[in-house]
């Protein structure tokens, strides 16, 4: 504790630049094992993949990760994950609305039930869903007759997508739509706006940061998912395929640097997306702080 | 504190690998997916002569998955002592990349270490709607075909493979025929499920498909699991012999002192005891005297083996399934 | 700061009733359905198909000796990689929330990196560090150390993959509260440690708990990342959710499903401490 105030002036000057100063004790014990940890548990066994990549020659990782094939599942993850956030942010916007805006009894039920894709395992979730939306499952029964297929198609792709990505909308949404100001609305209202003006014109600027965070954090999370998506997909090449199986294939196949590859494009997008969430966020707060 | 976590560590990993009681003995077999079963019964029955043999304990752990994910393991490190794998292609990267057995591993048994022989049958739905008979009605449209990737999964070559030699019989050998046809049939494919244990589920649990390809040992045993009343087997006229090979891992056995108890468990495989577990669970023995005994337990088919068809596995590997391949044509858009 | 937004508190809730009755109706049937048919109905499928062999069956399948070493699996690593992962979340969110130094929003978004990976490679990394071909594989098979295919490769993936969970909640509490009271404890002239036993563990702690209960759900239901490193070997290196796909391939789907009701309580049961929790650090931070 307080190592900082024994080093020499020089160091410390420098150390300065670093840290601000401050009078609380335990800053460098804390950064250090945060730091230490940060490595070994994270960021050595991530350069693995970029290590393993580098082996091969970049003609080689560069056919690999444009074959058809991968780009193709690159279409299924990306556009399935799109699809997925896109209606996690309508459903969940409505299901954040009736929490923080109605009541009804249970609630308090269905507030906690939110969270349940989060906490459910992933492989639960997915032969729960595959049994679900099969031709002769419960929900599957009544889709078949119209001519809707879901299970071992992209719909289905996209069904166990929102079911992993709908917590993260609705619990992006729920604290920002309480805190916002109802006197704004109250005074549009008294301005002689109808309902609907209110809401586009004041409500929905005021929560599109954190429905737009929702859809990132729902987006990232589903084009790394994995366990519930294979049962549901039907993984058949150029067509149901995720990208996280095809490293798993590449695997199974002894091709490691290709394997790598294609987990090396996936981490990079994602690190994107994870920036860009932050920045997102940090907007998020000073447009909330002013209130 | 480093030592302390290290020393946890290797405890942790004691306690898993291995429990440390010299008149007990733990193997660890890594086997293809439908083999559990089998490998149960034998285990058993294995354990029981090596105790009267020798008044040791033996316990047989099993890991069971898709051939390629399974070899991909030990290559990766899984300690296994025996590998009863799907195909000898997957034994031959764990000792080309792994260097953990000989590459002449194959001739150190009887049978090009292959204990017991299988084929690929369809399973189809109770009454055979679709008049499923032989390979031709799979490739029909409308028919819906259920079979696993054979990427990742070894009984899926083996029907990707039994397919292609039917065609190549049939057209007089002409590859592009034979090409034509196998597209044809993974057109009718509506799930590629990583193994084959995926496949039987995805066939009988979810009701998917007309006919599953499948393992003749796999297919008879899920019409005893899922009844009679539901699916019947269809012994196509001609297919593939698969000959799921076995070997000892030379490098962890021996590690672990096990070296002489892993060569007496596979080759109590090719004992009358073992042979006859094999015909209980529906894989062909290779023993005469068994074969004659369970022969109404095998309907008799023309089969064909991958050297004379194919010319062995490196060959049909790089040809067929490696990235580029034909099976990656097939699914190529265009084609 | 990053943080806000894993599904974290739900907010203290204002009602205003201004909607008329026949939209507010017909929206909240809207979201109950889309709820029921999203969330609920997987969750009764899952118990309706674990009892559809009756009570017997359920029993069996739970009382298993397999079930009992992937219970027994699952608790270890559950309790090494939670810890673990707590103490390292306090660090981070002291560092982080309590001072001002360069390069914070980098180490920020470092943390949360494990949460954007996907499964699969979060397994693969440690393949690739630890495995036989791997940077240190030679070196520990020569110490006879088993890391992947083992516990500890297992406790490895979990960890990983729950990496940020204690941390994020940690930091955007801690952000919250600011530096005074510490800073008043030490002039009144308290040690370090006895401000942060007396001062800021306090203040934390159902957050913290509510953390620990995040992180907890998550590692027993991880699912990817262990099968990648666990090497299935039955009764020794299957966890729960593996335990689970292993009955399902082996037709055993009564059985399946048994044990994922079992995870499936765990899963209610973290969501209600969660729900008391929430409750609790709303209390706390007003």
């Amino acid at each position: 504790m307080g190592a900082c105030s024994t080093r020499s002036t020089r160091l410390g000057n420098r150390l300065h630049t670093f840290k601000r100063p401050s009078i609380l004790p335990g800053f460098w014990p804390a950064f250090g094992y945060t730091a230490i940890y940060l490595s070994l548990i994270v960021l050595v066994p991530l350069s693995a993949i970029f290590f393993k990549t580098a082996t091969s020659s970049w003609e080689h990782i560069w056919t690999v990760v444009t074959s058809p094939q991968v780009v193709a599942s690159y279409r299924l993850s990306f556009g399935a994950s799109l699809a997925a956030g896109g209606v996690s942010v309508a459903v969940g916007f409505l299901v954040a609305w009736v929490l923080v805006r109605y009541e009804f009894p249970g609630k308090a039920l269905v507030d906690a039930l939110v969270d349940l894709p989060f906490a459910l395992p992933t492989a639960v979730a997915g032969i729960a869903l595959t049994s679900l939306y099969t031709e002769n499952g419960w929900i599957g029964q009544y889709l078949a007759p119209l001519g809707i297929k879901v299970a071992f198609t992209p719909l289905g792709v996209i069904v166990a997508l929102t079911f992993i990505g709908l917590p993260f909308v609705i619990r992006s949404v729920q604290p920002v739509l309480a805190d916002a100001d109802q006197e704004l609305e109250e005074a549009a209202s008294s301005l002689g706006a109808t309902r609907w003006q209110i809401f586009t014109l004041v409500i929905f600027p005021l929560i599109r940061p954190a429905l737009l965070t929702g859809f990132a954090l729902a987006f990232a999370r589903a084009l790394g998912e994995y366990g519930s998506v294979i049962f549901i997909a039907g993984n058949l090449p150029m067509k149901t395929e995720i990208t996280p199986l095809l490293i798993v294939t590449k695997l199974e196949q002894y091709d490691y640097a290709g394997a790598t590859a294609i987990a090396a494009a996936l981490l990079i997008t994602s690190f994107i997306l994870l920036l860009g969430i932050n920045v997102l966020q940090r907007r998020t707060r000073k447009f909330l702080e002013p209130a | 504190m480093k030592r302390t976590l290290r020393i946890g560590w290797s405890l942790l990993t004691a306690t898993a690998m291995f429990a440390a009681n010299p008149s007990s003995i733990k193997l660890l077999n890594v086997s293809y997916d439908p083999t559990r079963e089998l490998y149960q019964d034998i285990n058993a029955a294995f354990a029981k002569q090596w105790k009267t043999k020798t008044g040791v304990d033996v316990q047989v752990s099993q890991s069971h998955g898709g051939s390629g994910k399974q070899a991909r393991a030990v290559i990766d490190g899984l300690q296994a002592d025996i590998v009863t794998l799907a195909l000898s292609y997957d034994i031959d990267s764990i000792a080309e990349k792994a260097r953990a057995l000989p590459a002449n591993w194959q001739s150190r048994l009887p049978n090009n270490s292959t204990p017991y022989t299988s084929t690929i049958v369809f399973l189809v739905r109770k009454g055979n709607p679709k008049h499923i008979k032989d390979w031709d009605d799979i490739v029909k449209p409308g028919v819906s075909v259920i079979t696993p990737n054979p990427k990742s999964s070894g009984g899926a070559r083996w029907a990707y493979l039994a397919a292609w030699g039917y065609a190549l019989k049939k057209n007089n050998n002409d590859e592009a025929k034979a090409q034509d046809f196998v597209t044809r049939l993974y057109k009718n494919v509506p799930v590629l499920d990583s193994g084959a244990r995926g496949s039987t589920t995805t066939f009988a649990q979810r009701g998917i498909g007309d006919v599953l390809l499948s393992w003749e040992n796999e297919a008879y045993l899920a019409l005893n699991e899922l009844g009679k009343d539901k699916v019947e087997v269809v012994v196509p006229a001609i297919s593939i012999l698969a000959e799921p090979p076995v070997a000892v891992v030379d490098k962890y056995a021996n590690k672990h002192g096990n070296g002489e108890v892993a060569k007496a468990y596979l080759e109590f495989l090719y004992t009358e005891e073992g042979q006859e577990i094999g015909a209980k669970n529906f894989y062909r023995p290779r023993l005469e005297k068994v074969a004659a005994k369970y022969a109404g337990r095998f309907p008799k088919l023309q089969l064909f083996t991958i050297d004379e068809l194919f010319g062995g596995w490196q060959k049909t590997q790089k040809k067929h399934f490696d990235d580029g391949g034909v099976f990656d044509k097939i699914y190529t858009p265009g084609k | 700061m990053s943080t806000a937004a894993l599904p974290l508190s739900a907010p203290t809730v204002r009602v205003v009733k201004r909607d008329p009755l026949p939209v507010q109706l017909g929206l909240t049937a809207l979201a109950l359905l889309a709820m029921g048919l999203f969330i609920v109905l997987p969750l009764v499928a899952v118990f309706v198909q674990a009892f559809a062999k009756g009570l017997e069956g359920y029993r069996s399948a739970v009382q298993s000796p397999e079930t009992r070493s992937a219970i027994y699996l699952s608790l270890l690593t559950v309790g090494v990689a939670v810890p673990l992962n707590t103490v390292f979340g306090m660090a981070a969110a002291w560092a982080v929330t309590k001072f001002q130094f360069r390069g914070k929003n980098i180490l920020v978004t470092l943390i949360d990196i494990p949460f954007g990976v996907s499964p699969v490679i979060s397994g693969l990394i440690y393949v690739l560090v630890f495995g036989a071909q791997g940077w240190f594989g030679e070196w520990f098979s020569d110490h006879d150390i088993q890391i992947i295919f083992a516990v500890p490769g297992i406790i490895l993936a979990t960890t990983f993959v729950t990496f940020p969970f204690v941390a994020r909640e940690l930091i955007s509490l801690m952000e919250s509260q600011g530096t005074d009271e510490e800073e008043a404890a030490l002039v009144l002239g308290a040690s370090g440690w006895q401000m942060f036993w007396k001062i800021t563990l306090p203040n934390i702690k159902w957050g913290l708990l509510y953390g620990v209960v995040l992180c907890t759900a998550r590692a027993l239901g991880e699912f990817g990342a262990v099968s990648v490193v666990s090497g299935h070997i039955r009764g020794e290196t299957n966890t729960l959710p593996l335990h689970v796909e292993i009955l399902y391939n082996e037709y055993n789907y009564s059985g399946a499903f048994a044990v994922a009701s079992l995870l499936s309580v765990i899963a209610v049961i973290s969501l209600a401490l969660k729900k008391f929790l929430e409750h609790k650090t709303g209390l706390e931070s007003q």
